[in-house]
């Protein structure tokens, strides 16, 4: 089974990072893009049997404790094949 | 008096912190490797600057789960003394042991320079022998040292006294343009409520003798030797 962890910041945090990709991006002369705001994402295999329910606990727990800094950032988990 | 400079992969201003307490104090210290589970009979602690795990993931957020930092935990809950410079402070912040968090700087480029910071509280066994106020030059070298907490947290740290050097011009004005990186409030440094573990993004140990450019930075360790052998005594 594979999931997805999505990281980003907080809306109410400045992103230096994505305004200097959006800098950039400006620079080079792509028009239409309001803004750019980078984040980050973790491709996790999980060991199968486990149920969804229980994958979907263990990675809420990771994502909170280790992969995002609640402090500064929000994430959301997915998935493969649990459409919730 | 005994001080314990923790090593975590990626430590690089681990031998100042070292240089400082053994040479400049004149007081016994060892270095910590990060796998250690145990700290021995140490009276302070300090968590030294580089980038510990590559700033992987975040600064600091993979040093916190190093096998040392249960008995760092420990020992700060035990009213140990505990001082976290630059890297150290992001690791006490992602550890939960200070409040809030450092992110990459506002205007994204690393900075590797002296600044001014003031001395906004004597009360902690790290500023006693400064004056309240007072202005002290030193240097600080991070890209992630904007530092960052929710409005709550913040009131918290202001009611509580807990800001304990905040960046400023050369007279001693705490201004946006002597911000260097964007912290809060102009906030270089913290405490916890108990007043036994210190964060700060400058380093006082890169200041501890004029060949250094500044010697600014010596009173903090003297005030924990000070602070640490009145305690002997007692």
């Amino acid at each position: 089974m594979r999931a997805t962890v999505h990281v980003r910041l907080k809306r109410s945090v400045l992103d230096p990072q994505g305004q200097a990709i959006h800098q950039a991006v400006r620079t080079l002369g792509y028009e239409g893009i309001r803004e750019i705001r980078q984040g980050k994402y973790f491709e996790i295999e999980l060991e199968e049997g486990l149920s969804p329910e229980r994958a979907r606990a263990l990675l809420e727990r990771l994502a909170h404790e280790v992969l995002a800094n609640p402090v500064l950032e929000e994430y959301w988990v997915e998935i493969e094949g649990d459409a919730r | 008096m005994k001080f314990g400079v923790v090593v975590f992969p990626g430590s690089n201003c681990d031998h100042d912190a070292y240089h400082v307490i053994s040479k400049v104090l004149g007081q016994p210290v060892d270095f910590i490797w990060h796998k250690q589970t145990a700290l021995g009979d140490y009276d302070a602690v300090i968590l030294p600057g580089g980038f510990s795990y590559g700033d992987y993931l975040r600064a600091g957020a993979l040093a916190r789960f190093s096998p040392i930092m249960g008995a760092v935990r420990e020992f700060a809950a035990r009213g140990g003394f505990v001082l976290g410079i630059c890297n150290g402070f992001q690791i006490l912040c992602e550890s939960g042991l200070l409040p809030g968090a450092l992110m990459r700087n506002r205007g994204r480029r690393f900075l590797c320079q002296f600044v001014h910071v003031r001395v906004e509280a004597t009360d902690t066994p790290f500023t006693q022998l400064y004056r309240k106020g007072q202005v002290l030059h030193l240097p600080i070298a991070h890209g992630e040292g904007n530092y960052y907490c929710d409005p709550e947290t913040l009131a918290e740290l202001r009611r509580e006294n807990r800001i304990i050097f905040r960046y400023c011009d050369a007279e001693g004005n705490v201004t946006e343009a002597a911000n260097p990186n964007g912290s809060l409030d102009n906030i270089a440094g913290i405490c916890n409520r108990e007043r036994n573990v210190l964060g700060m993004m400058p380093h006082p140990e890169r200041a501890s003798e004029e060949i250094l450019g500044s010697s600014d930075g010596r009173a903090l360790f003297q005030s924990l030797a000070l602070v640490l052998a009145a305690m002997t005594r007692e």
